[in-house]
């Protein structure tokens, strides 16, 4: 009995062996004299199947700084009244409150340093670092960070690439830590609000005007990308609810219409850019705007409440 | 109970095994990545994983008019080339690397936005019989405002 468990143990520790190699980060091409060897079959076709079954996947939502330079770039106000109050901060206690609303402060700490909102911004970077250290996430937004941002305050390329650099410690800690699920729920908060904040800004009287409108109706774009971020972690309790959120903005997006004709790529060696052209005609009637802004205000709103 | 502590001992190890491997990745993904965004604004979010030898992974974003953007994809150097494809909803190539020898970068901009698709794939040594190479990868986007 002893014996068959010594062998079981032994298969055991071979098999875990070969899979921590497997996974592994550094590979063992560069040192061949150093490697282990571990037997495998002449023909590892078979094998390489199987990985190519398990590929993976990226959902990549626009980034809370994304989504600020896109309604700056419209030509869009800043309305500070429009931001969720960092004296909101002490009623998130739930890791699902705190993940959205971990992405609704880097939004709005976006949107603040992208209008120069100097004060605002070191209290919405503050809000934010309370937000990650409740959910655990070790050295995202550190006290030095937001030395370093008082001390560059006048310098928005400095503040962009600290903003930058905080958001990806958050995901990529969550992401590491086998918590997807809360790194969706993050990118979830940051979209919505910067969704939220653009509706708001649109006043109806400019709806056929005004640059902010084709960059709202541009997210109808990425809704399926955000319900697949989502479906990645169904079964999730907290992600579940988010689901069938999402679902009702899905069916306000589904009236918007975008025709886009096939994409030229011409490559423009001036710049050493390639240019995707192509014309796109949209279509959203008022009616279906107002829907849009009250399904997202709602939404939003149940985010921060 | 011996059997038990070798299985928790052995658990232990891989799970720190896998956590270096991770937080390799990020340093990587920060240290050789982000630099190649050079004047482009990272837009913070991180997308890199540990790939095999002959792996692929897909990416899907949208992509937006008023911007122009630089995507660099890298892997560590123990793998082989990695090439990456930017397809658009229809499934048309509109960039490959392979047809630029392997660049690792690639700047665009666009006359309307669109949701993008982007294919990466880790190559082949082709040695069969050896164990698959494996490594980081990692994908970032960097963007400015359209001139």
């Amino acid at each position: 009995m002893n014996k068959k468990y010594r062998i079981n143990s032994g298969i055991l520790f071979v098999f875990i062996l070969i899979l921590s190699f497997l996974t592994a980060c550094k590979g063992s091409k560069k040192a061949p004299d150093e490697e282990i060897q571990v037997p495998m079959p002449e023909d590892n076709t078979a094998i390489l199947q199987d990985i190519k079954q398990a590929e993976k996947i990226f959902n990549a939502l626009p980034s809370p700084l994304e989504s600020a330079m896109l309604i700056k770039s419209a030509g869009a106000r800043f309305d500070e009244a429009l931001l969720n109050p960092v004296t909101n901060v002490n009623t998130y206690v739930t890791s699902k409150s705190m993940a959205l609303n971990l992405g609704v402060y880097t939004c709005d700490l976006s949107f603040a340093s992208l209008y120069e909102q100097t004060q605002l911004l070191i209290d919405y970077m503050n809000a934010a670092k309370k937000m990650a250290d409740g959910l655990g996430i070790l050295k995202a937004i550190e006290q030095e960070d937001i030395d370093r941002l008082e001390e560059n305050i006048n310098n928005s390329e400095v503040i962009m690439d600290i903003v930058s650099q905080t958001f990806m410690n958050s995901n990529s800690y969550l992401e590491d830590n086998g918590q997807p699920a809360t790194a969706a729920m993050v990118l979830v908060g940051g979209w919505v609000e910067g969704l939220y904040i653009s509706t708001q800004l649109v006043d109806m009287k400019e709806l056929n005007t005004n640059k902010l409108v084709g960059r709202i109706i541009d997210q109808k774009l990425s809704i399926d990308i955000l319900l697949n971020l989502l479906d990645s972690s169904k079964g999730n309790p907290a992600v579940d609810e988010l689901i069938i959120e999402v679902a009702k903005l899905k069916n306000v997006f589904d009236k918007i219409k975008i025709n886009t004709s096939p994409v030229r790529p011409e490559f423009d060696p001036a710049s050493n850019t390639t240019v995707l052209k192509s014309e796109v005609k949209t279509d959203m009637t008022p009616e279906v705007f107002l829907e849009l802004s009250a399904v997202v205000a709602e939404i939003r709103n149940s985010f921060v409440k | 109970m011996r059997l038990l502590k070798t299985i928790s001992l052995i658990a232990l190890f891989v799970f720190a095994l896998n956590s270096y491997a991770d937080a390799q990745c990020k340093a990587f993904a920060r240290k050789e990545c982000l630099p190649e965004l050079a004047t482009y604004t990272h837009d913070g979010n991180y997308h890199a994983a540990v790939l095999i030898e002959g792996e692929e992974a897909e990416l899907y974003k949208t992509f937006y008019s008023d911007m122009e953007y630089r995507v660099a994809i890298l892997g560590e150097s123990s793998l082989p080339a990695i090439e990456f494809k930017i397809m658009d909803i229809n499934k048309n190539v509109l960039y490959s690397n392979k047809d630029n020898k392997y660049a690792s970068t690639w700047d665009f901009k666009l006359e309307s936005s669109q949701q993008l698709k982007l294919v990466i794939k880790v190559s082949s040594f082709n040695q069969p019989g050896d164990t698959p190479a494996s490594g980081c990868v990692a994908i970032m986007f960097g963007f400015k405002l359209k001139k």
